[in-house]
């Protein structure tokens, strides 16, 4: 592993480690390029993961302050954990599911085909899916997904047959087991999904992709990674010219320690990032790095989710095997006769006893309750997901009522769903039930979101600095050596899981700025 | 994941065992304010096969046995499950009775409300009929003592093996080698799908 000076400022400073940072610190690493890599979290591994899900939460949850406002669920349920998201090194890659679809072509152009929406900040992204597409097949190439490359899909487990049996009753085309970056069999050095049903607890056999074990490593092997896990980054600095210069972290030891860096790169998750360039005020940028479209903080997305849980006569089990082992893609596509814009997945999901406790009906009691829970094994899941609207007032800000242990204001998330989001949610929970009532179900339940583990938008991309923070490449527009590197980029959610997408866009980063350091005009 | 912690004890109301070490209940500690729950699991159930002895006690270190024994049935009114014995609801007391030890002012949140309660139930709330026992609990929904009753319900009724025996949730997989040897598809009470959506597995 290389080992960057604190005074050198040659190096890429990457703050994160998840699905962009992770990779993108693999890819630049490859080229040649010498990377440091600041991550929050500590190191775990396959073989210290927890098969428990209170205790993995601990081991792997971002625990950190946060607040909460607005009138989503979750203020009220979670007013404290508005995001189910990691801090590890691996980031969220350590917690997903796997799920790796590609966003819609007319996703990146939802202002094109949704038009002018009230309450909604809508914009096209400034790339397309054909832009997209080189950099897609990459992604899916290092992170196997099934379906993709002649790699062969997952074998569904007793929740897949159940969804399955409905969903085909109903009239759905689009059922499988889903593209997964999952291993279905032996691939890039991982062996094969043993159907642990622990996947959120980070997957004990390695067999689901994530940057702890395939990215990082093969970045260090090439000489040119400086990981520093339990290194809390806690403001960018630039110099008098305006460009970044480097940063500021907390090490393992409590110390204070400042990086220089040629650029910077933030890839945090949607919270932390804005959280961060906000935090990093200075005389020159009064109202944070890379604001001055104040649109650092808002169109803060977490897609529109819900769970509709199924109680049968007969067993079902379906924590065995993968989490999310399969999907009905049918209600994706944007048809707007079904009362709003945009569409959802259906995704099998399943929670043992004790998160099934807790997010099942958050608040819930009594003989109902008391009855789904002793149905447990007769249960069936599944998650939905999909596109909701950007909104300029949901956003991360600071709250400077509330101080982490560092002293810094902690990040307050505003949410208030749209009419969109909420047409949405009715018309999935609907479509949910029916699918387990052709099944069979003998009754069905409608559970609210978890906290998110979809954090979108809060840096997002576009064509003009006056409306964006930074371009396609992730660039931002105010300062050209400070990056966006996670899922806060994205102009708009789409209806899919976001995670390669993230990946994808950290490849085709990866590649502008070796190019951009190539002719020096960084 | 929660394993039976609570001590279980010999026969005999008169001592119980802590640690492993039989610790007889001595008449101080009655008087320090301190309180017992004792209880026996049903032989032959799964619950009972796990425990090292079907009787159990629980030591309070800060309610008394009265205070600890409504809450135990507080428990029962908010997840009323008739299968779980009362070992899976000394728990949630165990729970409690370590945060008001830690903590006077919650210890008094808990006291008054049980207060509360007997007060609403004309007596003993633990003794009250079922539906004085619901109304009495509907009456303080949201409240402080209630929120903090329901909260702690969460893991200590729902984080323990007793609990997933009872309803079949088995817990960790991996030393098992996880599924895809032990039935991760085996139902059969519905079609399986086709190929196309669901390849066969690998199994090396």
């Amino acid at each position: 592993m290389a080992k960057i000076a604190f005074d050198d400022d040659s190096a890429v400073v990457i703050i994160g480690s998840g699905a962009g940072g992770g990779t993108l610190a693999n890819e630049l690493c490859q080229k040649g390029i010498k990377v440091v890599v600041l991550e929050a979290g500590a190191t775990q591994s396959v073989a210290s993961f927890i098969n428990d899900e209170w205790k993995s939460f601990s081991q792997l949850a971002w625990l950190d302050a946060r607040t909460t406002s607005g009138n989503w669920r979750i203020a009220k349920d979670f007013p404290g954990l508005p995001a189910w998201i990691c801090k590890t090194v691996g980031g969220t890659t350590t917690h997903w599911a796997g799920a790796s679809l590609r966003l819609q072509e007319h996703e990146f152009k939802v202002r094109t085909h949704y038009g002018a929406i009230k309450g909604a900040n809508l914009m096209d992204w400034p790339l397309t899916l054909k832009d997209m597409e080189p950099w897609y097949d990459k992604a899916e190439d290092k992170m196997g997904v099934t379906r993709t490359h002649g790699i062969p899909g997952l074998p569904g487990n007793n929740n897949f047959k159940v969804m399955h049996a409905g969903a085909t009753k109903l009239g759905y085309k689009e059922v499988h087991t889903g593209r997964m970056a999952i291993n279905s069999k032996p691939r890039d050095g991982r062996g094969s999904c043993q159907q642990i049903g622990f996947c959120f607890q980070g997957c004990k056999s390695g067999a689901k992709w994530s940057t702890l074990y395939t990215e990082l490593p093969k970045a260090e092997a090439t000489g040119n990674l400086d990981l520093r896990p339990e290194s809390h980054v806690t403001r960018i600095e630039h110099n008098a010219a305006g460009k970044v210069s480097g940063v500021v972290y907390v090490d393992k030891a409590g110390q204070e320690q400042r990086q220089k860096a040629r650029i910077v790169c933030v890839a945090g998750n949607s919270i932390e990032t804005p959280r961060l360039l906000l935090m990093s005020a200075s005389d020159k940028f009064r109202d944070g790095l890379a604001n001055s479209s104040d649109q650092v903080g808002r169109n803060y997305m977490r897609h529109m989710t819900g769970s509709v849980y199924a109680a049968f006569k007969e067993p079902v089990h379906m924590f065995r095997g993968t989490t999310m082992a399969g999907i009905v893609g049918d209600e994706a596509r944007n048809n707007p006769k079904r009362g709003f814009v945009g569409g959802y997945e259906m995704e099998t999901l399943s929670l043992g006893v004790p998160f099934m406790a807790a997010f099942l009906n958050p608040g819930g009691w009594g003989e109902e309750f008391a009855w789904w829970m002793e149905h447990y094994s007769q249960l069936a899941g599944m998650w939905l997901v999909g596109e909701d609207m950007p909104r300029e007032s949901n956003r991360v800000t600071l709250n400077a009522k509330v101080k982490d242990k560092y002293g810094n204001p902690v990040p307050n998330v505003h949410f208030d769903d749209h009419a969109n989001d909420i047409a949405m949610r009715s018309h999935a929970y609907t479509q949910g039930e029916r699918i387990y009532k052709a099944a069979g179900a003998i009754r069905t339940f409608r559970t609210p979101p978890y906290p998110s583990t979809h954090n979108l938008g809060t840096c997002r991309m576009g064509t003009s600095a006056a409306d964006s923070v930074c371009n396609a490449y992730g660039q931002t527009h105010d300062i050209p050596n400070l990056f966006i590197s996670d899922g806060s980029q994205f102009t708009t959610g789409g209806a899919e899981n976001p995670t390669l997408t993230i990946v994808a866009l950290a490849i085709r980063q990866a590649d502008h700025i070796a190019t951009l350091m190539n002719q020096r005009a960084l | 994941m929660q394993a039976i912690r609570i001590a279980t004890a010999s026969r005999g109301a008169a001592s119980a065992a802590t640690n492993g070490h039989q610790v007889p209940l001595t008449r101080r500690e009655f008087l320090k304010g301190t309180g017992i729950l004792l209880g026996t699991l049903v032989i032959g159930t799964p619950i009972a096969a796990l425990a090292p002895s079907r009787a159990w006690a629980l030591e309070l270190k800060a309610l008394d046995t009265a205070t600890g024994d409504a809450l135990l049935k507080f428990g029962r009114v908010l997840y009323p499950h008739p299968n779980l014995p009362d070992a899976v609801y000394a728990l949630l007391v165990k729970d409690l009775d370590a945060m008001a030890a830690a903590d006077p002012k919650l210890a008094g949140q808990l006291r008054d409300g049980v207060a509360g309660l007997d007060r609403a139930t004309g007596g003993a709330f633990a003794k009250a009929k079922p539906a004085a026992q619901l109304a009495a609990v509907k009456a303080i929904e949201g409240k402080p003592f209630f929120a903090t009753v329901r909260g702690k319900c969460v893991t200590a009724l729902y984080d323990n093996e007793m609990t997933w025996t009872a309803f079949g949730y088995p817990g960790e997989s991996f030393s098992k080698g996880g599924y895809i040897r032990r039935g991760f598809q085996d139902l059969k009470w519905l079609p399986d799908p086709p190929e196309g959506a669901s390849p066969p597995p690998f199994l090396g």
